[in-house]
């Protein structure tokens, strides 16, 4: 059975990731301490996260098309991989301090930086370029929010820009092409004479 | 203080408390329709998105990955899995506060 198309793989992590969005973003309505009062609440996030990290490993082992998509898999899968275990590990109260939501900082950082530096392409290249520029820079943004959290721990604001965070990444993955035009454009073809 | 209002007064917050929704419980039970009106609106603009109502040259991960109705279905598993536990944590957790 052949693998799927890039959009394909896209659009089902996009639905992943509107899923997070929309469960980080109740989080943020009623508050940790409500959210957390139903184990299996608890460990959602987490739990997507790590198996989010394997299935990224399996793309990783899929899209060997070039050096860089490889690369950029694995730092995202080994990203995802790390960040879930220790939200685990804090959902479980083997780690406390506030400070390990840097790791989660990191892992948005790496993920963004991996996105900006794997395409080669410039903004209005195509559809698919300009979404993996937006994708990065949106990442590389919410990495504040988790920086936030270890610097002013429990407010509200920090989980909802977190939860914005992964909305606005699953619309732009939804909107994602392997072949597209961005504002009318498709690399050199669309360029203005 | 005299019975005669005591009582009518109470009755009126006690029928204020179960009219009003608090304004958390009625975003936690909006998010579930509204990601699914997306879905709806996203399949109405653009119908070939929908793997079922354009078949020409579709193969099976085409039927797996139909953008509007796996919004919809986001929709659905929130609305119905995560959105009803929380609704009756947040209002036993706002009961027990207000007593």
């Amino acid at each position: 059975m052949a693998a799927p198309r890039p959009e394909i793989a896209h659009w089902l992590t996009a639905t992943v990731l509107l899923f997070v969005g929309l469960v980080l973003l109740s989080e943020a309505i009623v508050g940790r301490a409500v959210f957390r009062r139903r184990t299996w609440r608890a460990y959602l996030f987490p739990l997507l996260v790590v198996v989010g990290g394997v299935f990224l490993w399996l793309i990783a082992a899929l899209s060997t098309f070039s050096t860089m998509h490889l690369l950029a898999h694995a730092a995202w899968a080994q990203a995802a991989m790390i960040a879930g275990g220790v939200q685990l590990a804090l959902v479980r109260g083997k780690l406390s301090h506030p400070g390990w939501a840097l790791v989660t900082a990191g892992g948005l950082l790496l993920t963004g930086a991996s996105f900006l530096i794997h395409e080669q392409n410039s903004w209005l290249f195509s559809r698919s370029a300009f979404l993996h520029h937006a994708i990065g820079w949106v990442l590389v943004t919410g990495a504040l929010f988790p920086i936030g959290e270890a610097l002013r721990p429990r407010r509200a604001v920090w989980t909802a820009g977190f939860a914005v965070t992964f909305l606005v990444v699953a619309v732009l993955l939804y909107a994602d092409r392997d072949i597209a035009p961005i504002f009318g454009r498709f690399g050199d073809v669309g360029a203005a004479p | 203080m005299s019975s005669e209002i005591a009582g009518p007064l109470e009755r009126r917050a006690e029928r204020r408390r179960t009219v009003r929704k608090p304004a958390r419980v009625l975003a936690l039970e909006a998010i579930g329709p509204l990601t699914i009106v997306c879905g709806v609106v996203w399949a109405i603009a653009q119908p070939y998105r929908i793997a079922f109502l354009d078949r020409d040259g579709k193969g099976l991960y085409d039927y797996v990955a139909q953008g509007p109705l796996l919004v919809v279905l986001v929709g659905l598993a929130f609305g119905l899995l995560v959105a009803p536990g929380l609704v009756a944590d947040l209002e036993d957790t706002d009961g027990g506060a207000q007593t």
